[in-house]
C-alpha cells in the first residue's frame, strides 16, 4: 500500500512571532523555519505503519517556494521513499493546496492521504477535507489512531465526549492530532541518505490547477497586550466587580 | 567569501538543537551534582549515529568534516549542556581520528565501527603531570618486549576513564636522549585500558562534574605491538595532525556555551520586573549583553573561518588558535555578564548560569592555555622572539 503524506514549511514553533509594522503579514526575514509539527506526527504515523508492514511506499508532497525543498528533505530523512515537489512562489491558499494533492493523489494511486490536522500558521484546518470532498473519498479527522486492515482502516478520534472510532473504505484522507504518536528524532545517517532521495518538481499546471484566491488577508495584528488586572480581597467583591462589567 | 551556513549545516545545527530538548537543563544540573556520566545523552547519541560524523562511511560514519563536527558540538553545548554533554562525545566524535588517518585497514576495522556504535568507549591518554603542553618530555615509557612492549608512567587530565575500557596512548618508545629530534621516539597506541595494569584515579574539580577528568597510573602494561597506530616513534606527529581542529572544536563548544549563557540572561531581563519595569529595559543591563553577543559571534567567524581552512585542506594555525583565544576569554565573559544580570540569582544552581561559568573555564584553559596562544601568535603573526 501506498501513502502520500503532505508536509508544510512553517515559522518554527519556538520563534516568538512578530507582526509586521504594516500589519501586512508576520515577519519571515531571517525567522527559522520547519515542518509543520502536525506534519511530522503525520510523516511519524506513516514511517509507523511501514514498520507494522503495512505500508510499502511512502510519498511526501509539498506545495511552495525553493525553500520547501529542505522540509521535504526533512521528510525524506524522517522516511520517505521520494517526495513530490509542488513549486509555487505566490501565496497559496487551502483550496489550491487540496486540488493539487488531490491530483497527485489520484495520480500516485495512493490509498491513504496523511495530513496534520492543521498548520501552525494560519491554522486553516481545510486542506485535507478538501482534498477528501475534491476526490469524493473517505475522510477522518484529528486522529489519535490509527489501524490499516486490508481495504478498510479505522481511525480513533478525540471528541468533546471521548473517543470515537470511525471505519473508513481505503482510499481515505486522515488527518492527525497531537496524541497520535511522539515523532522520532532525526538521525545523521537518514539525513545522509535522504540527500540521495529523488525529489520530483512539477508546477501546478503539470496537475491541472490554478491559483485560486478565494480570501483575501485584511490586516494581520498582534493579539492585545493584557491590560493591568485589579487585586480583589474576597469573593464577594469578586462577583460584584464582574457583574460591574457585565461579565456575569 | 561565504560566512553562512550550508543548509545541510543549518540541518545539523537544527536538528541537534532539537535532539537535545529530550535533555533538560534540569538533566544537566542533576548530572553535575551526582557526578553520574550522561549515559541517556551519549546513548540518544549513538542511536542518532552522531559519534560517526566525521568518520569514513565503510566504518559506519558519514564521512562530514570538522566544520560539521565543530557545528554539532557547538548546538550540543548551546543547548544548555555545556561542557558536560560536548565532553562526553568529544573523544569518540574526534579524538579517534588519529586510527582514522594513521591505523592500518585491520585497525580500522576492528576498532571504529565500534567506537561509532559505542560499544567501545574510549580515553585519550597523552597529558602528564611532568611535562603540561611540552609534550615530548613525557615520561611515560613503552619498551620493546617480544609481540608488544610494556608501559609504565603517569598521566593526566583524562577525561572519561572511569566509563573507558579503550585509550589512545602515547608512550615514548625511544629515550629522548638517544633521538635526534625531541619530537622523535614517541608512539601511539590504541589499547584495552586494563584495571589490574592501570590505577584510575579521580580528580575532584570544579565542574563538569558528569564527565570525568583522572590521573592514571600504568604499572607493567603489556600492549601488543598490532595495537600501536602508525610507525613507531611517529607518534607525536600523529598528533599534530589533530591539534587545530581541537582547537576548532573546543572554540566552538565555548561560543555555544556563552551564547546559551547570553540568551538565558536576556530572558531573564524581559523577565524579571524591578521598580515597575524590566530590567533588561536598562541600558546598564542591555549594552554588557549585547556587547557579548557582538564578541561571540565575532569569535564565532574566525573559529568557522579555521574550520573551513581545514576541511579544504589548507594551514589554519593562526586561525584555529586565534579563534579559540577569543572564544574561551569572550565565552568567559558572556557567562560573568549573564551571572550579573541575574545579580544574586545568578549565583543560584537553578537558574543554570553558575554552572555555565564553571565549565566554561574548561574551554578557556584547554586544550591550550590563552597565554600560550598569545605567545604563538607573537612569534608566528608579529615575528617576536621567543620568550621562554
Amino acid at each position: 500500500m501506498k501513502v502520500l503524506v503532505s508536509v508544510k514549511r512553517v515559522v518554527d514553533y519556538n520563534v516568538r512571532i512578530q507582526v509586521k509594522s504594516d500589519g501586512s503579514g508576520v515577519v519571515t526575514d531571517g525567522v527559522k523555519f520547519s515542518m509543520n509539527p502536525f506534519d511530522e506526527i503525520a510523516m511519524e504515523e506513516a514511517v509507523r505503519l511501514r514498520e507494522k508492514g503495512k505500508v510499502t511506499e511512502i510519498v511526501a508532497v509539498t506545495i511552495g517556494g525553493a525553500k520547501n525543498e529542505e522540509t521535504l528533505r526533512s521528510a525524506l530523512a524522517f522516511g520517505a521513499d521520494r517526495a513530490i515537489h509542488i513549486k509555487e512562489e505566490g501565496e497559496v491558499q487551502p483550496l489550491t493546496a487540496a486540488k493539487a494533492f488531490a491530483a497527485v493523489l489520484k495520480k500516485e494511486g495512493a490509498q491513504l492521504f496523511l495530513c496534520g490536522k492543521q498548520a501552525i500558521d494560519d491554522d486553516a484546518n481545510q486542506t485535507g477535507q478538501m482534498v477528501a470532498s475534491l476526490l469524493d473519498i473517505a475522510q477522518a479527522t484529528f486522529a489519535s489512531k490509527v489501524e490499516v486492515d486490508g481495504s478498510k482502516a479505522q481511525i480513533t478520534r478525540e471528541i468533546d465526549a471521548g473517543l470515537e472510532t470511525l471505519e473508513v473504505d481505503l482510499p481515505a484522507v486522515v488527518s492527525v492530532d497531537l496524541r497520535l504518536n511522539e515523532p522520532r528524532y532525526l538521525k545523521l545517517p537518514d539525513i545522509m541518505k535522504a540527500k540521495k532521495k529523488p525529489i520530483e518538481t512539477i508546477g501546478l499546471g503539470d496537475v491541472g490547477v490554478a491559483v485560486e484566491a478565494g480570501t483575501k488577508t485584511v490586516k494581520v495584528a498582534p493579539p492585545p497586550a493584557r491590560a493591568k488586572g485589579v487585586m480583589v480581597k474576597t469573593v464577594d467583591e469578586l462577583v460584584s466587580a464582574l457583574k460591574a462589567k457585565g461579565l456575569v | 567569501m561565504d560566512f553562512s551556513l550550508t543548509p545541510d549545516q543549518q540541518n545539523i545545527r537544527d536538528t541537534i538543537l532539537k535532539h537535545c530538548q529530550q535533555f533538560s537543563p534540569e538533566y544537566w544540573l542533576q548530572h553535575d551534582h551526582d557526578g553520574v556520566f550522561p549515559q541517556e545523552f551519549f546513548r540518544s547519541m549513538v542511536e542518532g549515529g552522531w559519534l560517526g560524523m566525521a568518520m569514513p562511511s565503510e566504518y559506519g560514519g558519514s564521512g562530514l568534516g570538522i566544520t560539521e563536527a565543530a557545528v554539532m558540538m557547538q548546538a550540543v553545548a548551546e543547548s544548555g549542556a555545556g561542557m558536560s554533554g560536548a565532553s562526553s562525545i568529544h573523544i569518540p566524535v574526534f579524538s579517534v581520528q588519529p586510527v582514522v588517518l594513521f591505523g592500518n585497514e585491520q585497525q580500522k576495522k576492528r576498532i571504529l565501527p565500534r567506537v561509532v556504535g559505542g560499544e567501545d568507549r574510549v580515553c585519550f591518554a597523552v597529558t602528564e603531570p611532568n611535562a603540561g603542553l611540552n609534550t615530548t618530555e613525557i615520561k611515560t615509557r613503552a619498551e620493546k618486549r617480544e609481540g608488544g612492549y610494556l608501559v609504565n608512567g603517569e598521566k593526566i587530565w583524562i577525561s572519561t576513564a572511569q566509563v573507558s575500557n579503550k585509550m589512545l596512548l602515547l608512550a615514548r618508545t625511544t629515550p629522548l636522549e638517544q633521538v635526534k629530534k625531541k619530537t622523535e621516539g614517541l608512539s601511539l597506541f590504541y589499547t584495552d585500558l586494563d584495571r589490574a595494569k592501570v590505577e584510575v584515579r579521580l580528580i575532584h574539580k570544579m565542574g563538569r562534574h558528569a564527565v570525568d577528568s583522572n590521573m592514571l597510573f600504568i604499572n607493567d602494561l603489556f600492549v601488543p605491538e598490532e595495537d600501536r597506530i602508525g610507525e613507531e616513534g611517529q607518534g607525536f606527529k600523529i598528533l599534530l595532525h589533530g591539534l587545530n581542529p581541537e582547537r576548532v572544536l573546543v572554540a566552538a563548544e565555548a561560543i555555544g556555551i556563552g551564547r546559551a549563557a547570553i540568551f538565558r540572561a536576556a530572558r531573564y531581563a524581559r523577565e524579571r520586573i524591578v521598580f515597575g519595569r524590566p530590567i533588561g529595559m536598562n541600558q546598564g543591563i542591555q549594552h554588557p549583553l549585547a556587547k557579548c553577543w557582538a564578541q561571540l559571534e565575532a569569535a564565532n567567524l574566525m573559529v568557522m573561518k579555521a574550520a573551513t581552512l581545514f576541511d579544504k585542506g589548507q594551514e589554519c594555525g593562526v586561525e584555529a588558535n586565534t579563534g579559540k583565544y577569543l572564544a574561551g576569554e569572550f565565552a568567559f565573559e558572556a557567562c560573568h555578564t549573564a551571572m550579573l544580570t541575574l545579580g544574586g540569582m545568578g549565583y543560584a544552581q537553578e537558574y543554570h548560569i553558575e554552572r555555565l561559568l564553571r565549565e566554561v573555564l574548561i574551554p578557556r584553559t584547554a586544550p591550550v592555555s590563552p597565554h600560550m596562544i598569545l605567545n604563538f601568535l607573537a612569534e608566528k603573526v608579529l615575528e617576536l622572539p621567543k620568550s621562554y
